[in-house]
Formats: structure tokens, C-alpha cells, sequence
């Protein structure tokens, strides 16, 4: 079987186990020039301004690490090792504000300067670098995905997490007077977490006989037309159940938005905040709240 | 199925026991209105507690029936709206706007007495 030596690329496909030969010239190369490919490297990740979130010294002990896990992948063809690296890796810098693209741009930049090493190794003999690169890329390519779905997993997973408890956030119907809820709001409303709010305070109304609901929003960041509309109907359901409902603690922000949209507000009661909102319920009610008097040592009437 | 109507002072009450046919909403619209101007009921109460569903149909009797006591010298309100009703109703858009409602027979009552001395009161 022999090779003629001209310059077109051979297009006989390489065994495995020659294939397995050049991954391992490959990566005793890689391993031989670790420290001044790793320094190269770190310096483009420099350049490109990636991973500016963290210092120097952390950038290169990052990059030390991955450097010897990127050519452990190549050398034993597993990925598992990876994956448990990638996802260890994004457990620590995502609370850092690792972006994506910083991460994904990193390995590509590993690739570029392993494969440039690799052409100055090889560039008199171009089929021998041919096949090198056979054998490289399929390789380089399966790192940098596993590496870029790793950080992005983890980011999901997170976000997930973050999500749920958010959603058990659980949100308390609260008796304060005899007649008069307190519902507190607090974090992200969606749909769900909505119906959810209604059909307890709704029950709660019924438990309690109440006749007034006060129901704080100071803790809602932002609202749309659909948290809009849950809340107008949360207050129409109420009055059907003989309650008053008054809103308080509308932000700014939220008072544009329920105007701007145009949701029906002729029914809603609405109070700037908590107090004023149980002050407005008392008044309803028909209590009145009296300082005790210090001075001459009686109670008001 | 008619709906039993029970006098109480000044006051009707109708109290529904189950699920009415349209048919029956409108012989229930009838008798009210017919009672409120034979015995000069100053309220009417229409007890809708042991309705699980109430279609747009009864929604609009109900108006009806406010509207038509309301023509004749008498408040009604609504009571017992359960829960699940209540909010099926307004996730549908049912709204009874400008019906006034009341948790159960006993705030039925502390309500018209209330509409009744503001009356007096205005007088």
C-alpha cells in the first residue's frame, strides 16, 4: 500500500487503528508543547476579550484545567470525563456572569491554536497533515459541542431551579381583622401561579365571611396584560362573593402599564400602599382606630 | 321546578335548590317581579348557593330580575356565589355589573336593611 507523494490528499478513508495512531502522536505532541500552547492560548482568550468577569490568574488556572481535560477527551476518545468537567466548570463560573458566547468562544479558541500548532508541525508534509486533521477535527468538533451543551445545560438547569422556587414563593391569605383579608404578592405572577391566587383567596373570603380584601402588589416587579386581566378578574370574582377589593402598592411602572393597556379599572379600589389600603378597609369595615391616651392614663373611646 | 319564594318582612327571598332550565329562570323572573308588587317588598334575595354552574343565560335572568325589582321599588341582591362559580364566571366574561352581591342570606339581609335606612335617610 504505497502512498505517492504529490500533493493531492489521499482519499483512501484512515483504519481505526491508524486513526488511533495519529490521535496518539497528536496528543503526545499537544502534551510535549502544553505550556507554550496553553500560554498562547490564554493570551488569545486575552485579545478576544473573553471572560473578562474574572482575573488573570484565574483565567489561566482555568485554562491549565481545561487544556489537560481537552486533550485527556482526545487521547482516551471518552467524553465523560468531559461532561462532568464541563458542567462541574459552569457550576462555578455562571454564578460569575460567564456568558455563553465566552464559553463557546474559549473552546473554539483551544481548537484554532491547537490546530495552527499542528500545521506548523506538519505543513512539509501535507498528506500526513491531512490525515492528522482527519483524525483532529471529528475529535476538536465533539469537545467544543460537548463543552458549549454542557455550560448550557447547567445554565437551564438553573434557570429552572431558580424558577421553581420562585413558584413556591407560597403566598399566604392573611386575617387581620375580623372581616378583612391581607393578601400579600410577592415575585413573578404567570398564569398558573395566577389561578392559583384566585381560587385560594376565593375560598379564603368564603372561610373567613370576609367583606374587604387588600391585596398588596408591592412585591409584583412587572406585569402584563395577562397578569392585568388575572387581576381584574380576581377583584370581579370577589364581588361576587360580596367582598370589596382594594389594590395597593402599584409601582409606577405598573400604574403605566394597567392604564396604558387599557384594562377596565372602574371596579378596581386602588390605594398608594399597605397602610393607607387597611386604613381605607377599617373605614369600611366601620372601625376607627384611637391612640391609647399616656398622659391621663385612660383609653379612648 | 319552581323556585320556593319566602317572605320575610319587607324582603323575598328565593332560594334555588338546583339547576334551573331556561324555562324555569323566566317563571322564577315572573314570580319575583309579580311579588315584589303585590306585597310592596322593599328587597329581593336570590339565593343561588346550591348552583354548581351558572351559563350566561342565568347570569342575564339574574340582571333581569335587578333591573325589573329595581323598576318596581325594591334592591335585590345576589347571594352564594360559590368559588368555583365565581371564578368561571369571570375567567367566561360573565360579569353581573351593576347587580350587587352578598356572601350568603345573612349579608343579603344586613344589606338591604343598609340600602333601606339610607333610604330613609335620603327622604
Amino acid at each position: 500500500m504505497s502512498t505517492p507523494k504529490d500533493r493531492t490528499p489521499t482519499s483512501q478513508s484512515p483504519t481505526p487503528e491508524e486513526t488511533a495512531g495519529l490521535l496518539r502522536e497528536l496528543v503526545s505532541h499537544l502534551r510535549q508543547n502544553r505550556t507554550q500552547l496553553r500560554e498562547e492560548w490564554a493570551r488569545r482568550i486575552t485579545r478576544a476579550q473573553l471572560l473578562t468577569a474574572m482575573t488573570e490568574e484565574e483565567i489561566f488556572a482555568e485554562a491549565t484545567s481545561v487544556y489537560d481535560n481537552y486533550v485527556e477527551a482526545l487521547e482516551t476518545g471518552t467524553f465523560e470525563a468531559l461532561q462532568a468537567y464541563a458542567r462541574n466548570l459552569s457550576e462555578r463560573i455562571i454564578p460569575r456572569g460567564v456568558e455563553t458566547h465566552e464559553v463557546v468562544g474559549i473552546v473554539l479558541l483551544l481548537r484554532d491554536v491547537l490546530a495552527r500548532s499542528l500545521f506548523a508541525k506538519y505543513h512539509e508534509d501535507f498528506n500526513k497533515l491531512n490525515r492528522i486533521l482527519d483524525a483532529y477535527e471529528p475529535a476538536a468538533n465533539r469537545i467544543a459541542n460537548t463543552v458549549a451543551v454542557g455550560f448550557v445545560q447547567e445554565r437551564e438547569r438553573v434557570i429552572r431551579q431558580q424558577q421553581e422556587a420562585i413558584r413556591e414563593l407560597s403566598t399566604p391569605v392573611l386575617q387581620v381583622r375580623e372581616r378583612l383579608l391581607i393578601l400579600p404578592i410577592i415575585g413573578v405572577i404567570d398564569p398558573q401561579r395566577a389561578r392559583q391566587l384566585t381560587e385560594q383567596l376565593l375560598r379564603a373570603i368564603r372561610t373567613n365571611r370576609a367583606k374587604v380584601v387588600v391585596i398588596d402588589i408591592t412585591g409584583v416587579a412587572a406585569m402584563d396584560s395577562n397578569v392585568a386581566n388575572h387581576l381584574v378578574q380576581t377583584v370581579e370574582a370577589s364581588r361576587l362573593l360580596g367582598a370589596t377589593v382594594i389594590v395597593t402598592g402599584l409601582s409606577p411602572e405598573i400604574a403605566q402599564t394597567l392604564v396604558t393597556i387599557g384594562v377596565d379599572l372602574s371596579e378596581m379600589a386602588t390605594v398608594g400602599d399597605l397602610q393607607g389600603g387597611i386604613e381605607e378597609a377599617e373605614r369600611l369595615l366601620g372601625y376607627k382606630v384611637v391612640e391609647l391616651s399616656e398622659a391621663t392614663g385612660q383609653t379612648g373611646n | 321546578m319552581e323556585v320556593p319564594i319566602l317572605k320575610q318582612g319587607h324582603y323575598l327571598i328565593a332560594s334555588i335548590q338546583s339547576a334551573l332550565t331556561d324555562a324555569d329562570l323566566m317563571l322564577l323572573r315572573e314570580s319575583l317581579v309579580a311579588r315584589v308588587g303585590k306585597f310592596r317588598a322593599r328587597g329581593v334575595i336570590v339565593d343561588v348557593t346550591a348552583l354548581d354552574v351558572m351559563d350566561s343565560f342565568a347570569v342575564r335572568t339574574l340582571r333581569d330580575i335587578t333591573h325589573m325589582a329595581r323598576l318596581r321599588g325594591a334592591e335585590t341582591v345576589i347571594v352564594g356565589i360559590q368559588p368555583e362559580v365565581a371564578f368561571a364566571m369571570v375567567q367566561l366574561g360573565l360579569t353581573l355589573k351593576g347587580v350587587a352581591t352578598a356572601l350568603d342570606l345573612e349579608e343579603g339581609l344586613a344589606f338591604l336593611d343598609t340600602q333601606a335606612r339610607e333610604r330613609i335617610d335620603r327622604a
